[in-house]
Protein backbone atom coordinates (compact mmCIF):
# COMPACT_ATOMS: atom_id res chain seq x y z
CA UNK A 1 0.00 0.00 0.00
CA UNK A 2 1.68 3.63 -0.73
CA UNK A 3 1.06 6.98 0.32
CA UNK A 4 -1.32 9.74 -0.87
CA UNK A 5 -0.92 12.58 1.30
CA UNK A 6 2.55 11.53 3.61
CA UNK A 7 6.12 10.57 2.70
CA UNK A 8 7.17 7.37 4.45
CA UNK A 9 11.17 7.12 4.63
CA UNK A 10 13.19 5.24 6.66
CA UNK A 11 16.83 5.55 7.27
CA UNK A 12 19.86 4.69 10.12
CA UNK A 13 17.11 3.45 12.10
CA UNK A 14 14.98 7.14 11.71
CA UNK A 15 11.52 6.66 10.02
CA UNK A 16 10.46 10.19 8.42
CA UNK A 17 7.13 10.91 8.21
CA UNK A 18 6.30 13.99 6.01
CA UNK A 19 2.90 15.61 5.53
CA UNK A 20 2.81 15.88 2.32
CA UNK A 21 -0.09 18.52 0.57
CA UNK A 22 2.08 21.27 -0.21
CA UNK A 23 -0.04 22.95 -2.36
CA UNK A 24 -2.85 22.95 0.52
CA UNK A 25 0.11 23.83 3.60
CA UNK A 26 -0.45 20.43 4.52
CA UNK A 27 -3.56 20.69 6.21
CA UNK A 28 -5.36 18.02 7.54
CA UNK A 29 -7.78 15.89 4.82
CA UNK A 30 -9.43 12.25 6.40
CA UNK A 31 -7.00 10.52 4.54
CA UNK A 32 -3.90 12.31 6.02
CA UNK A 33 -5.34 11.26 9.43
CA UNK A 34 -5.78 8.06 8.32
CA UNK A 35 -2.33 7.73 6.72
CA UNK A 36 -0.44 8.93 9.93
CA UNK A 37 -2.12 6.09 12.25
CA UNK A 38 -1.21 3.65 9.36
CA UNK A 39 2.64 5.34 9.35
CA UNK A 40 2.76 5.40 12.64
CA UNK A 41 1.74 2.08 13.32
CA UNK A 42 4.04 0.80 10.72
CA UNK A 43 7.23 2.50 12.50
CA UNK A 44 5.86 1.28 16.15
CA UNK A 45 5.92 -1.81 14.84
CA UNK A 46 9.57 -2.01 12.71
CA UNK A 47 12.21 -3.04 14.54
CA UNK A 48 14.64 -0.90 12.70
CA UNK A 49 13.01 1.94 13.66
CA UNK A 50 14.12 3.74 16.67
CA UNK A 51 13.09 7.50 16.45
CA UNK A 52 10.50 8.67 14.51
CA UNK A 53 10.42 12.62 12.96
CA UNK A 54 7.06 14.39 11.62
CA UNK A 55 7.85 17.38 9.07
CA UNK A 56 6.05 19.17 6.46
CA UNK A 57 6.59 19.74 2.70
CA UNK A 58 7.66 22.91 1.48
CA UNK A 59 6.81 26.07 3.58
CA UNK A 60 4.30 25.23 6.16
CA UNK A 61 4.70 22.25 9.20
CA UNK A 62 1.19 22.03 8.83
CA UNK A 63 -1.85 24.54 8.65
CA UNK A 64 -3.93 22.68 10.84
CA UNK A 65 -7.49 21.15 9.55
CA UNK A 66 -8.00 21.52 6.00
CA UNK A 67 -11.26 23.69 5.98
CA UNK A 68 -12.36 22.36 2.44
CA UNK A 69 -13.94 20.14 4.30
CA UNK A 70 -15.47 21.70 6.85
CA UNK A 71 -19.37 23.38 6.48
CA UNK A 72 -22.54 24.16 8.90
CA UNK A 73 -23.51 20.79 9.05
CA UNK A 74 -19.58 19.57 10.39
CA UNK A 75 -20.47 17.74 13.68
CA UNK A 76 -16.75 18.79 15.27
CA UNK A 77 -17.10 16.28 18.01
CA UNK A 78 -17.81 13.38 15.71
CA UNK A 79 -14.89 15.05 13.67
CA UNK A 80 -12.21 14.96 16.37
CA UNK A 81 -13.53 11.16 17.72
CA UNK A 82 -13.28 9.80 14.39
CA UNK A 83 -9.87 11.43 12.68
CA UNK A 84 -8.26 12.96 15.16
CA UNK A 85 -8.21 11.03 18.27
CA UNK A 86 -6.89 7.87 17.02
CA UNK A 87 -4.17 9.61 15.55
CA UNK A 88 -3.01 11.37 18.91
CA UNK A 89 -3.88 8.14 20.74
CA UNK A 90 -1.24 6.16 18.62
CA UNK A 91 1.81 9.11 18.86
CA UNK A 92 0.95 8.56 22.64
CA UNK A 93 1.15 4.67 22.70
CA UNK A 94 4.12 4.54 20.21
CA UNK A 95 6.76 3.76 22.74
CA UNK A 96 9.71 5.28 20.41
CA UNK A 97 10.45 8.97 20.70
CA UNK A 98 8.87 10.98 17.90
CA UNK A 99 10.35 14.46 16.96
CA UNK A 100 8.07 17.13 15.76
CA UNK A 101 10.80 18.95 13.13
CA UNK A 102 8.65 22.22 12.46
CA UNK A 103 10.38 23.79 9.87
CA UNK A 104 7.27 26.27 9.21
CA UNK A 105 3.73 27.03 10.43
CA UNK A 106 2.16 24.68 12.63
CA UNK A 107 -1.10 26.21 12.93
CA UNK A 108 -4.37 24.55 14.62
CA UNK A 109 -4.35 21.10 14.10
CA UNK A 110 -0.81 21.27 12.91
CA UNK A 111 0.28 22.60 16.40
CA UNK A 112 -1.54 20.03 18.47
CA UNK A 113 0.05 17.47 16.86
CA UNK A 114 3.86 19.01 17.10
CA UNK A 115 2.90 19.53 21.13
CA UNK A 116 1.42 15.50 20.70
CA UNK A 117 5.56 14.62 19.71
CA UNK A 118 7.85 13.50 22.36
CA UNK A 119 10.11 16.40 21.21
CA UNK A 120 10.16 20.06 18.75
CA UNK A 121 12.81 21.23 16.94
CA UNK A 122 12.59 24.63 15.74
CA UNK A 123 14.21 27.16 12.99
CA UNK A 124 13.51 30.88 12.13
CA UNK A 125 10.68 29.85 9.96
CA UNK A 126 8.58 28.32 12.72
CA UNK A 127 5.74 29.72 13.74
CA UNK A 128 3.36 27.99 16.26
CA UNK A 129 0.04 29.56 15.53
CA UNK A 130 -3.34 28.82 18.02
CA UNK A 131 -5.57 29.37 15.48
CA UNK A 132 -8.66 27.70 17.05
CA UNK A 133 -9.61 31.15 19.21
CA UNK A 134 -9.84 33.16 15.70
CA UNK A 135 -12.38 30.92 14.15
CA UNK A 136 -14.16 30.75 17.73
CA UNK A 137 -13.29 27.40 18.40
CA UNK A 138 -11.03 26.04 21.30
CA UNK A 139 -7.69 24.21 21.05
CA UNK A 140 -7.96 20.49 20.58
CA UNK A 141 -6.61 17.06 20.19
CA UNK A 142 -5.15 16.59 23.52
CA UNK A 143 -3.86 20.54 22.99
CA UNK A 144 -5.52 21.64 26.71
CA UNK A 145 -3.96 18.47 27.98
CA UNK A 146 -0.10 18.98 27.05
CA UNK A 147 0.32 22.47 26.92
CA UNK A 148 -0.14 23.48 30.79
CA UNK A 149 1.79 20.09 31.32
CA UNK A 150 4.96 21.58 29.20
CA UNK A 151 4.57 25.55 30.24
CA UNK A 152 2.66 25.61 32.94
CA UNK A 153 -1.14 26.73 33.29
CA UNK A 154 -0.60 30.45 33.34
CA UNK A 155 1.40 30.60 29.95
CA UNK A 156 -1.03 27.75 28.32
CA UNK A 157 -3.58 29.48 28.59
CA UNK A 158 -2.15 32.59 27.40
CA UNK A 159 -1.48 30.85 24.63
CA UNK A 160 -4.70 28.93 23.98
CA UNK A 161 -6.95 32.30 24.48
CA UNK A 162 -4.74 34.92 23.06
CA UNK A 163 -3.16 33.01 20.29
CA UNK A 164 -0.23 35.36 19.66
CA UNK A 165 1.79 33.30 17.33
CA UNK A 166 4.59 32.13 18.85
CA UNK A 167 8.36 31.88 17.08
CA UNK A 168 10.58 29.46 17.48
CA UNK A 169 12.93 31.17 19.13
CA UNK A 170 10.24 31.82 22.00
CA UNK A 171 9.48 28.08 21.97
CA UNK A 172 12.73 27.53 22.64
CA UNK A 173 12.55 30.34 25.75
CA UNK A 174 9.50 28.62 26.39
CA UNK A 175 10.42 25.65 27.10
CA UNK A 176 8.27 24.18 24.35
CA UNK A 177 10.92 23.47 21.89
CA UNK A 178 14.07 21.33 22.45
CA UNK A 179 16.48 22.69 19.64
CA UNK A 180 16.55 25.76 17.79
CA UNK A 181 18.41 24.90 14.21
CA UNK A 182 19.96 27.41 11.90
CA UNK A 183 18.06 27.01 8.93
CA UNK A 184 20.98 25.96 6.33
CA UNK A 185 22.03 23.34 8.45
CA UNK A 186 18.19 21.98 9.05
CA UNK A 187 18.23 18.55 7.45
CA UNK A 188 21.24 17.27 8.48
CA UNK A 189 21.07 18.53 12.16
CA UNK A 190 17.14 17.14 12.43
CA UNK A 191 18.60 13.75 11.37
CA UNK A 192 21.54 14.16 13.98
CA UNK A 193 19.02 14.57 17.04
CA UNK A 194 16.88 12.10 15.84
CA UNK A 195 19.63 9.38 15.46
CA UNK A 196 21.01 10.88 18.64
CA UNK A 197 17.65 9.49 19.95
CA UNK A 198 18.20 6.24 18.27
CA UNK A 199 20.68 5.87 19.83
CA UNK A 200 19.33 5.98 23.50
CA UNK A 201 18.19 2.39 24.95
CA UNK A 202 14.33 2.13 23.14
CA UNK A 203 13.20 0.09 26.79
CA UNK A 204 14.27 2.69 28.82
CA UNK A 205 12.51 5.60 26.80
CA UNK A 206 9.50 3.88 26.12
CA UNK A 207 8.87 3.55 29.77
CA UNK A 208 9.52 7.25 30.63
CA UNK A 209 7.58 8.32 28.20
CA UNK A 210 4.91 5.76 29.05
CA UNK A 211 4.81 6.80 32.60
CA UNK A 212 6.52 10.58 32.95
CA UNK A 213 3.34 12.46 31.44
CA UNK A 214 0.18 10.53 33.58
CA UNK A 215 2.50 11.24 36.60
CA UNK A 216 1.56 14.10 36.89
CA UNK A 217 -1.55 13.92 37.58
CA UNK A 218 -0.88 10.61 39.48
CA UNK A 219 -0.45 10.36 44.03
CA UNK A 220 3.64 10.35 44.80
CA UNK A 221 2.82 6.59 45.83
CA UNK A 222 1.29 5.53 42.89
CA UNK A 223 3.83 7.24 40.71
CA UNK A 224 6.61 5.42 43.33
CA UNK A 225 4.96 2.05 42.46
CA UNK A 226 5.19 2.75 38.55
CA UNK A 227 8.35 4.02 38.76
CA UNK A 228 9.58 0.22 40.81
CA UNK A 229 7.78 -1.53 37.60
CA UNK A 230 9.10 1.04 35.21
CA UNK A 231 13.01 -0.23 36.65
CA UNK A 232 11.67 -3.82 36.73
CA UNK A 233 11.17 -3.89 33.19
CA UNK A 234 14.39 -1.57 32.44
CA UNK A 235 16.57 -3.85 34.81
CA UNK A 236 15.27 -7.06 32.44
CA UNK A 237 16.53 -5.35 29.16
CA UNK A 238 19.16 -6.55 26.88
CA UNK A 239 19.73 -3.08 26.78
CA UNK A 240 20.62 -2.63 30.68
CA UNK A 241 23.01 -5.67 29.91
CA UNK A 242 24.66 -3.92 27.27
CA UNK A 243 24.51 -0.56 29.24
CA UNK A 244 26.22 -2.55 32.77
CA UNK A 245 28.98 -4.39 30.44
CA UNK A 246 29.84 -1.03 28.77
CA UNK A 247 30.50 0.26 31.85
CA UNK A 248 32.89 -2.67 32.82
CA UNK A 249 34.36 -2.61 29.73
CA UNK A 250 35.18 1.06 29.96
CA UNK A 251 33.31 1.55 25.88
CA UNK A 252 30.18 3.15 24.98
CA UNK A 253 27.37 0.91 25.09
CA UNK A 254 25.83 -0.12 21.72
CA UNK A 255 21.76 0.11 22.66
CA UNK A 256 21.11 0.06 18.71
CA UNK A 257 22.78 -3.24 18.51
CA UNK A 258 20.83 -4.86 21.60
CA UNK A 259 17.52 -5.89 20.63
CA UNK A 260 14.61 -4.01 22.82
CA UNK A 261 12.82 -5.24 25.48
CA UNK A 262 9.19 -4.88 26.42
CA UNK A 263 5.79 -5.86 24.78
CA UNK A 264 4.68 -2.71 23.26
CA UNK B 1 -4.22 -35.34 30.29
CA UNK B 2 -5.91 -31.53 29.07
CA UNK B 3 -6.07 -29.87 25.60
CA UNK B 4 -6.59 -26.60 26.55
CA UNK B 5 -4.94 -25.66 29.63
CA UNK B 6 -1.58 -26.11 31.56
CA UNK B 7 -2.02 -26.72 34.94
CA UNK B 8 1.85 -26.17 36.72
CA UNK B 9 2.57 -25.23 40.80
CA UNK B 10 4.81 -23.47 42.26
CA UNK B 11 5.60 -23.55 46.26
CA UNK B 12 2.19 -23.42 47.38
CA UNK B 13 0.71 -21.80 44.20
CA UNK B 14 -1.70 -24.02 41.68
CA UNK B 15 -1.45 -22.10 38.56
CA UNK B 16 -4.04 -22.66 35.36
CA UNK B 17 -2.65 -21.40 32.07
CA UNK B 18 -5.34 -21.05 29.46
CA UNK B 19 -4.13 -22.49 26.52
CA UNK B 20 -6.03 -22.11 22.74
CA UNK B 21 -3.34 -19.46 21.62
CA UNK B 22 -4.57 -20.02 18.04
CA UNK B 23 -7.99 -18.41 19.15
CA UNK B 24 -6.96 -15.67 21.56
CA UNK B 25 -7.86 -18.75 24.45
CA UNK B 26 -11.59 -18.52 23.15
CA UNK B 27 -13.57 -21.11 26.04
CA UNK B 28 -14.99 -23.72 24.67
CA UNK B 29 -17.01 -26.12 26.18
CA UNK B 30 -13.85 -28.82 26.84
CA UNK B 31 -11.71 -26.01 27.78
CA UNK B 32 -14.48 -24.82 31.12
CA UNK B 33 -14.61 -28.25 32.23
CA UNK B 34 -10.79 -28.94 32.33
CA UNK B 35 -10.75 -25.32 34.23
CA UNK B 36 -13.14 -26.55 36.76
CA UNK B 37 -11.87 -29.73 37.04
CA UNK B 38 -8.25 -28.26 37.69
CA UNK B 39 -9.55 -25.76 39.90
CA UNK B 40 -11.41 -28.61 42.32
CA UNK B 41 -8.22 -30.82 42.01
CA UNK B 42 -6.25 -27.83 43.53
CA UNK B 43 -8.68 -27.28 45.84
CA UNK B 44 -8.56 -30.84 47.54
CA UNK B 45 -5.10 -30.73 47.01
CA UNK B 46 -3.54 -30.01 50.46
CA UNK B 47 0.11 -28.43 49.41
CA UNK B 48 -1.77 -26.04 47.53
CA UNK B 49 -2.66 -22.39 48.97
CA UNK B 50 -3.49 -20.12 46.44
CA UNK B 51 -4.91 -20.38 42.93
CA UNK B 52 -3.91 -18.30 39.96
CA UNK B 53 -5.40 -18.70 36.41
CA UNK B 54 -3.91 -16.84 33.59
CA UNK B 55 -4.00 -16.36 30.19
CA UNK B 56 -0.93 -15.24 27.43
CA UNK B 57 0.80 -12.04 26.85
CA UNK B 58 -2.09 -11.07 24.00
CA UNK B 59 -5.21 -12.05 25.49
CA UNK B 60 -6.49 -14.16 29.20
CA UNK B 61 -9.80 -14.89 26.99
CA UNK B 62 -11.00 -13.55 24.24
CA UNK B 63 -15.15 -14.88 24.63
CA UNK B 64 -16.32 -18.24 23.76
CA UNK B 65 -16.52 -20.01 20.37
CA UNK B 66 -19.39 -18.55 18.09
CA UNK B 67 -19.08 -21.38 15.77
CA UNK B 68 -19.72 -24.13 18.33
CA UNK B 69 -22.93 -21.77 19.08
CA UNK B 70 -24.64 -20.74 16.08
CA UNK B 71 -26.69 -23.45 15.59
CA UNK B 72 -28.04 -23.88 19.27
CA UNK B 73 -31.63 -23.56 20.37
CA UNK B 74 -33.06 -23.20 23.45
CA UNK B 75 -34.06 -26.56 23.64
CA UNK B 76 -30.54 -27.64 22.57
CA UNK B 77 -29.12 -25.25 25.54
CA UNK B 78 -31.45 -26.18 28.02
CA UNK B 79 -30.65 -30.28 27.38
CA UNK B 80 -27.11 -29.43 27.16
CA UNK B 81 -27.03 -27.65 30.52
CA UNK B 82 -23.51 -25.56 29.99
CA UNK B 83 -23.39 -23.27 32.75
CA UNK B 84 -23.95 -25.87 35.34
CA UNK B 85 -20.24 -26.53 35.28
CA UNK B 86 -19.54 -22.72 36.12
CA UNK B 87 -21.31 -23.20 39.43
CA UNK B 88 -18.67 -25.02 40.83
CA UNK B 89 -15.81 -22.46 40.71
CA UNK B 90 -18.03 -20.58 43.07
CA UNK B 91 -18.02 -23.58 45.06
CA UNK B 92 -13.74 -23.29 45.43
CA UNK B 93 -12.88 -22.38 48.58
CA UNK B 94 -9.09 -21.08 48.37
CA UNK B 95 -8.12 -18.27 47.42
CA UNK B 96 -8.47 -17.70 43.34
CA UNK B 97 -6.45 -15.10 41.77
CA UNK B 98 -6.44 -14.08 38.05
CA UNK B 99 -4.17 -12.29 36.18
CA UNK B 100 -5.21 -10.35 33.25
CA UNK B 101 -2.87 -9.18 29.91
CA UNK B 102 -4.70 -8.25 26.55
CA UNK B 103 -8.21 -8.96 26.72
CA UNK B 104 -11.16 -10.63 28.54
CA UNK B 105 -13.68 -11.01 27.22
CA UNK B 106 -17.59 -12.29 26.94
CA UNK B 107 -16.74 -15.98 28.39
CA UNK B 108 -13.45 -14.58 29.50
CA UNK B 109 -14.60 -11.50 31.29
CA UNK B 110 -17.02 -13.92 32.92
CA UNK B 111 -14.48 -16.37 34.28
CA UNK B 112 -12.09 -13.27 35.44
CA UNK B 113 -15.40 -12.17 37.46
CA UNK B 114 -15.69 -15.51 38.53
CA UNK B 115 -12.03 -15.35 40.47
CA UNK B 116 -11.50 -13.51 44.17
CA UNK B 117 -8.69 -11.25 43.13
CA UNK B 118 -7.96 -9.67 39.50
CA UNK B 119 -4.53 -8.10 38.86
CA UNK B 120 -4.74 -6.52 35.05
CA UNK B 121 -2.63 -4.99 32.85
CA UNK B 122 -2.70 -1.32 32.60
CA UNK B 123 -3.51 -1.95 28.89
CA UNK B 124 -5.73 -4.62 29.43
CA UNK B 125 -9.85 -5.30 28.40
CA UNK B 126 -12.55 -6.22 29.61
CA UNK B 127 -16.18 -6.48 28.00
CA UNK B 128 -19.35 -8.27 26.78
CA UNK B 129 -19.55 -8.15 23.45
CA UNK B 130 -22.78 -10.50 23.12
CA UNK B 131 -25.47 -8.11 22.77
CA UNK B 132 -23.25 -7.52 19.30
CA UNK B 133 -24.18 -10.84 18.51
CA UNK B 134 -27.65 -10.87 19.59
CA UNK B 135 -27.43 -12.65 22.98
CA UNK B 136 -26.09 -12.01 25.95
CA UNK B 137 -24.27 -13.14 28.74
CA UNK B 138 -24.83 -16.57 30.30
CA UNK B 139 -22.40 -17.25 32.72
CA UNK B 140 -22.97 -14.99 35.33
CA UNK B 141 -21.94 -11.93 34.11
CA UNK B 142 -25.15 -10.17 34.65
CA UNK B 143 -25.19 -10.44 38.09
CA UNK B 144 -21.35 -10.37 38.94
CA UNK B 145 -20.89 -6.90 37.23
CA UNK B 146 -24.09 -5.75 38.29
CA UNK B 147 -22.88 -6.61 41.94
CA UNK B 148 -19.49 -5.43 41.25
CA UNK B 149 -20.50 -2.02 39.74
CA UNK B 150 -24.15 -1.44 40.24
CA UNK B 151 -27.09 -1.48 38.18
CA UNK B 152 -26.60 1.87 36.26
CA UNK B 153 -23.21 0.80 35.14
CA UNK B 154 -23.53 -2.58 34.53
CA UNK B 155 -26.48 -1.76 31.89
CA UNK B 156 -24.59 0.82 30.10
CA UNK B 157 -21.57 -1.80 29.55
CA UNK B 158 -23.64 -4.87 28.93
CA UNK B 159 -25.91 -2.91 26.42
CA UNK B 160 -23.43 -1.09 24.60
CA UNK B 161 -20.82 -3.84 24.56
CA UNK B 162 -18.10 -1.99 24.56
CA UNK B 163 -14.87 -2.61 25.54
CA UNK B 164 -13.77 -1.84 29.30
CA UNK B 165 -10.36 -0.53 29.80
CA UNK B 166 -8.51 -1.96 32.79
CA UNK B 167 -8.69 1.99 34.17
CA UNK B 168 -12.12 1.86 33.99
CA UNK B 169 -12.72 -1.64 35.94
CA UNK B 170 -10.00 -0.54 38.46
CA UNK B 171 -12.29 2.68 39.38
CA UNK B 172 -15.16 0.69 40.13
CA UNK B 173 -12.89 -1.96 42.16
CA UNK B 174 -13.53 -4.79 39.70
CA UNK B 175 -9.80 -5.21 39.35
CA UNK B 176 -8.02 -5.22 42.51
CA UNK B 177 -4.13 -4.19 40.69
CA UNK B 178 -3.37 -2.16 37.77
CA UNK B 179 -0.03 -3.21 36.92
CA UNK B 180 2.65 -2.78 33.69
CA UNK B 181 1.63 -5.16 30.72
CA UNK B 182 5.61 -6.84 31.43
CA UNK B 183 4.36 -7.54 34.55
CA UNK B 184 1.49 -8.90 35.19
CA UNK B 185 2.31 -12.47 35.51
CA UNK B 186 5.40 -11.52 38.13
CA UNK B 187 3.14 -9.05 40.03
CA UNK B 188 0.21 -11.89 40.43
CA UNK B 189 3.04 -14.23 41.69
CA UNK B 190 3.72 -11.92 44.55
CA UNK B 191 0.89 -11.19 45.15
CA UNK B 192 -0.32 -15.28 45.70
CA UNK B 193 2.97 -15.50 47.31
CA UNK B 194 2.12 -12.77 50.09
CA UNK B 195 -1.56 -14.77 50.58
CA UNK B 196 0.05 -18.34 50.56
CA UNK B 197 2.06 -17.03 54.01
CA UNK B 198 -1.27 -16.43 55.32
CA UNK B 199 -3.52 -18.91 57.47
CA UNK B 200 -5.07 -20.95 54.85
CA UNK B 201 -8.39 -22.48 56.65
CA UNK B 202 -8.69 -18.38 58.01
CA UNK B 203 -8.46 -17.11 54.61
CA UNK B 204 -11.40 -19.95 53.41
CA UNK B 205 -13.50 -19.16 56.15
CA UNK B 206 -12.80 -15.15 55.21
CA UNK B 207 -14.18 -16.15 51.93
CA UNK B 208 -16.89 -17.81 52.72
CA UNK B 209 -18.20 -15.25 55.17
CA UNK B 210 -17.37 -12.19 52.89
CA UNK B 211 -19.41 -14.25 49.98
CA UNK B 212 -22.91 -14.40 52.21
CA UNK B 213 -22.19 -10.58 52.30
CA UNK B 214 -21.71 -10.33 48.72
CA UNK B 215 -24.80 -12.34 48.39
CA UNK B 216 -25.22 -13.39 45.15
CA UNK B 217 -28.67 -15.23 44.15
CA UNK B 218 -28.92 -18.41 42.38
CA UNK B 219 -32.20 -17.41 41.03
CA UNK B 220 -30.49 -14.61 39.07
CA UNK B 221 -28.24 -16.91 37.31
CA UNK B 222 -30.93 -19.04 36.82
CA UNK B 223 -33.05 -16.01 34.94
CA UNK B 224 -29.63 -14.80 32.87
CA UNK B 225 -28.79 -18.30 32.58
CA UNK B 226 -32.90 -19.08 30.93
CA UNK B 227 -32.94 -15.63 28.93
CA UNK B 228 -29.87 -16.64 27.62
CA UNK B 229 -31.53 -20.11 25.97
CA UNK B 230 -34.52 -17.66 24.98
CA UNK B 231 -32.64 -15.39 23.15
CA UNK B 232 -31.53 -18.31 20.74
CA UNK B 233 -35.53 -18.38 19.78
CA UNK B 234 -34.52 -14.73 17.65
CA UNK B 235 -33.64 -13.71 14.48
CA UNK B 236 -31.71 -11.20 15.96
CA UNK B 237 -28.97 -14.02 17.57
CA UNK B 238 -28.78 -15.92 14.19
CA UNK B 239 -28.30 -12.29 12.25
CA UNK B 240 -26.09 -11.44 15.13
CA UNK B 241 -23.77 -14.40 14.60
CA UNK B 242 -24.13 -14.96 11.03
CA UNK B 243 -22.84 -10.99 10.79
CA UNK B 244 -19.83 -11.69 13.20
CA UNK B 245 -18.58 -14.90 11.21
CA UNK B 246 -19.05 -13.49 7.62
CA UNK B 247 -17.33 -10.08 9.95
CA UNK B 248 -19.49 -7.35 8.27
CA UNK B 249 -21.98 -5.66 11.11
CA UNK B 250 -25.17 -7.28 12.45
CA UNK B 251 -28.52 -5.86 11.21
CA UNK B 252 -31.15 -6.06 14.14
CA UNK B 253 -35.00 -6.00 13.64
CA UNK B 254 -35.77 -7.26 17.05
CA UNK B 255 -37.73 -10.33 15.93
Amino acid sequence: MGWDTILYEKRNGVATLTLHRPAAYNAFTEMMNKEMIRALKQASRDKEVRAIVITGSGKAFCAGQDLEGVDETTNHAAFLRERYHPMMKELKKTPKPIIAAVQGVAAGAGMSLALGCDFRIVQEQTKFVPAFMHIGLIPDSGFLYVLPRLVGYAKALEIATIGKPITGEEAVELGLATEWIEAAFWEEQVIAFAEQLAALPTTAFGLVKRYMMDGMHMPYDAMLEAEAQAQRIAGLSNEHREGMLAFEEKRKPNFSGSESGGKR
Amino acid sequence: MTDYIQATVDGHIGVIQLNRPEVANALNRQMVDEIVQQLEKFDQDRAIRVIVIKGNHQAFAAGADIEEMIDDTPFSLEQLNQFAVWDRIRLIKKPLLAAVNGYALGGGFELVLHCDLIIAAADAQFGFPEVTLGVMPGAGGTQLLTKMMGRQKALEWIWLGERMPAEVAYQYGIVNRLVAPELVEEETMRLASQLATRAPFAMKLIKEAVDAAFDLRQEGMTVERKNFYLAFSSNDQQEGMQAFMEKRPPSFKGD
